[in-house]
């Protein structure tokens, strides 16, 4: 392990919050585009089966 | 071939789907390469110590906070003037990305600023400039679920995207214009008497190359969803129709 000395919380603590930032932007962005998906080839078949 | 050709939703997918597997694959490899380069195997700076380790995300979260509304700026003046939607959507998909970024360099910022500054939190030119660049984020975003009709969404919020333009050029240059801040100067410069030791700056060019692919990266995917999502909402409204 890297030797932080006495600003190990601060930089573990930068480094948190910018992966859990990421993280929740990551999960947001896939989640969205898999329910838009789902949602839309739904509607594509919903429409073909009736014409 | 006309770049105008992927203003059409249909090109936009067919080239996005092909790009993606290879942006993301880039992004991965490029940011943990900048991020384990900077975290394990730079020295620490003789007067910040350790802490110098947060320039790898504070200064490219920054660089993304502030590059990814110029990006917002030129996609809603193409909108403006050419009305090209995948055009608008892509400012769209763009802020959230933009907006966590910022979150992210305030944060650090900060955090950074405790120890070294002895405060969390300073009325500085760059810092207030940065919050003010939030803000507008915010308020790009809460502007386009206020708004209804899709169209005229699109046009209310390129307008605030060029007013915010105003503060993403003063979170860039405030500490050029105000000299009474705590904010120091750029830290990449290619003026030679100020320019950080290569030991810190190759891992930081790498580290801001992975940041710019994996805002690309999502763009993109978020580009893609809100495409989905409009074709969602006019095969809809066909069927009320109908």
């Amino acid at each position: 392990m890297v030797g932080l000395g006495k600003y190990a919380a601060t930089v573990l603590g930068a480094y948190a919050v910018t992966i859990l930032l990421l993280a929740v932007l990551v999960i947001a962005t896939l989640r969205r585009g898999r329910v838009m998906r789902e949602r839309l080839e739904a509607q594509e078949r919903r429409m073909a089966r009736h014409g | 071939m006309s770049i105008w050709e992927y203003a059409n939703p249909k090109k936009f997918m067919e080239t996005s789907s092909w790009a993606l597997p290879w942006v993301t694959g880039l992004a991965v490899v490029t940011l943990l390469t900048g991020l384990v380069w900077g975290f394990f195997f730079t020295p620490d700076d003789y007067r910040q110590g350790s802490t110098v380790k947060i320039i790898y995300i504070h200064v490219p979260a920054a660089m993304m906070a502030i590059n990814c509304w110029a990006m917002m700026l030129v996609t809603s003046l193409i909108w403006l003037v050419r009305r090209h939607h995948v055009s608008v959507l892509a400012a769209k998909a763009a802020a959230p990305v933009g907006m966590t970024m910022t979150l992210i360099a305030l944060f650090t910022g900060a955090i950074w600023g405790q120890p070294m500054w002895g405060t969390w939190w300073a009325w500085d030119p760059r810092l207030t400039s940065f919050l003010i660049l939030f803000l507008f984020y915010l308020g790009y975003l809460a502007l386009w679920e206020a708004v209804d009709d899709p169209d005229s969404a699109a046009d209310l919020t390129s307008v605030l995207c060029l007013v915010g333009s105003v503060f993403a050029l003063l979170s860039r240059y405030a500490v050029l214009f105000w000299n009474q801040g705590l904010h120091q100067g750029a830290s990449l410069s290619l003026d030679s008497k100020e320019h950080v030791s290569d030991v810190f700056a190759y891992p930081l060019w790498t580290s801001m190359a992975g940041f710019v692919l994996l805002f690309l990266t999502l763009v993109l995917l978020r580009t893609r969803t809100e495409i989905r999502a409009r074709r969602l909402r006019a095969l809809e409204a066909r069927e009320r129709m109908a």
